[in-house]
């Protein structure tokens, strides 16, 4: 026997909230002048937005493995560098593999720390799967529920400055959901290497490559 | 409060002041019995950040954000714990990060929950397996000298190591 559940909150499909966008248009549009963040990108799809957007630049750590860890990242940079702000791009994927972490960061609440999930609704990577959040799952709900105050869901052209700015500016953690359509990301060649990665990051950043900074 | 707690108080002091000497500024965790002191002197220290985490592999990507930005940290947690961080320390691998965890042991000497052995016999397996260093430790005047050699392996070195504290040290009875 199917159970009807009651519910006080959205539909699964809310009305204006469809995969549409571009992500080749709207990670761009959203970050702006990169340059002005230290950036964490988690997994491939974001990573390309990210190495394209920065020309693999050396503020941006752009992962290929270790699913689950990218807003983690974030937080430890954030907390070790308040005087940065910090910008976790990741996808609906990576962020469904450690919900938890949505939870650690609520509670902490850094100021300096913006998660952009750019969500498709799809494991692109691996032959563009169903994730969960084409399946009912509103990860924007999920950042709610978590405790973080400043959240978002942008769907639409005219809604990416108001997304642009929660990035940029706050008192508290922001979450901003970027629904996309599941088309593929730019191609940018980038550093693959975590350990070249993490040194040249640390280089520009601490302008030493000493761990004792 | 029996012996062994008494004994436990002491050197977890001790311990704390170590770290803080040594630049250690995140201390994250899923709580536990066996770092009681530890994570009660981070949360009353206004000069570091405690994390209290949902699992343990947050505080191992935790611990690489840090270092990315320059900050050391800790990562506080149970045996069982070092199981739901296999993947994560693909980061600490193949990014070289230097991480450092204290591992409350269960599953092992004296051991009365039989839950706790299956993870608390493979953790010097599993976490070798993905190059972290482990060390035990079973008598109390080993603990700082022991996590004193870790630090500089890990913030001078820049490797991975684990201080299992043993239920040796620990005591089966109270946790």
């Amino acid at each position: 026997m199917a159970i009807q559940r009651e519910r006080s909150g959205r539909k699964t499909s809310p009305v204006g909230k469809e995969f549409t966008l571009d992500r080749r248009d709207a990670v761009p549009a959203l970050i702006g002048k990169h340059e002005d963040f230290l950036i964490i990108s988690g997994l491939a799809g974001t990573s390309r937005d990210i190495a394209a957007l920065t020309r693999d630049g050396a503020h941006s750590y752009t992962m290929a493995g270790a699913m689950g860890g990218a807003c983690m990242i974030g937080l430890g940079l954030a907390l070790a560098r308040p005087d940065k702000r910090v910008l976790v791009v990741t996808g609906d994927g990576e962020l469904l593999m450690n919900l938890g972490a949505l939870a650690t960061i609520a509670v902490l609440n850094p100021p300096n720390l913006a998660i952009l999930c750019v969500d498709n609704g799809h494991y692109g990577e691996t032959g563009y799967q169903k994730s969960h959040t084409s399946l009912g799952v509103d990860l924007e709900e999920i950042a709610i529920g978590s405790g973080i105050r400043a959240t978002r869901t942008l769907s639409a052209e005219e809604e990416l400055a108001e997304g642009a700015r929660m990035l940029r500016d706050g008192n508290g953690a922001a979450f901003v959901l970027l629904r996309v359509k599941p088309t593929d990301p730019p191609g940018f060649k980038r550093n693959m290497d975590p350990a070249a990665c993490r040194n040249r990051f640390r280089a520009t950043l601490l302008d030493s490559l000493q761990p004792d900074v | 409060m029996d012996e062994t707690t008494h004994k436990s108080i002491g050197w977890q002091d001790e311990l704390y002041d170590l770290l803080r000497r040594n630049r250690v500024t995140q201390f994250a965790y899923v709580p536990d019995a066996g770092h009681r002191i530890l994570i009660a002197r981070s949360l009353a220290d206004p000069g570091v950040h405690s994390v209290a985490l949902t699992t343990e592999e947050e505080g191992v990507a935790l611990l690489a954000g840090a270092d990315l930005g320059g900050a050391r940290g800790v990562l506080l947690m149970q045996s069982s714990g070092t199981g739901n961080c296999i993947n994560m320390l693909s980061l600490i691998k193949g990014g070289r990060f230097p991480f450092l965890t204290l591992v409350s042991m269960r599953g092992d000497f004296g051991e009365g929950n039989p839950w706790q052995f299956p993870m608390g016999q493979a953790v010097e397996a599993v976490l070798g397996a993905m190059g972290v260093i482990c060390l035990r430790v079973e008598r109390p005047e080993e603990v700082v000298p022991t996590v004193s050699a870790a630090v500089t392996m890990v913030f001078q070195s820049g490797h991975a190591v684990a201080v299992l504290l043993t239920q040796k040290l620990l005591g089966a009875k109270q946790f």
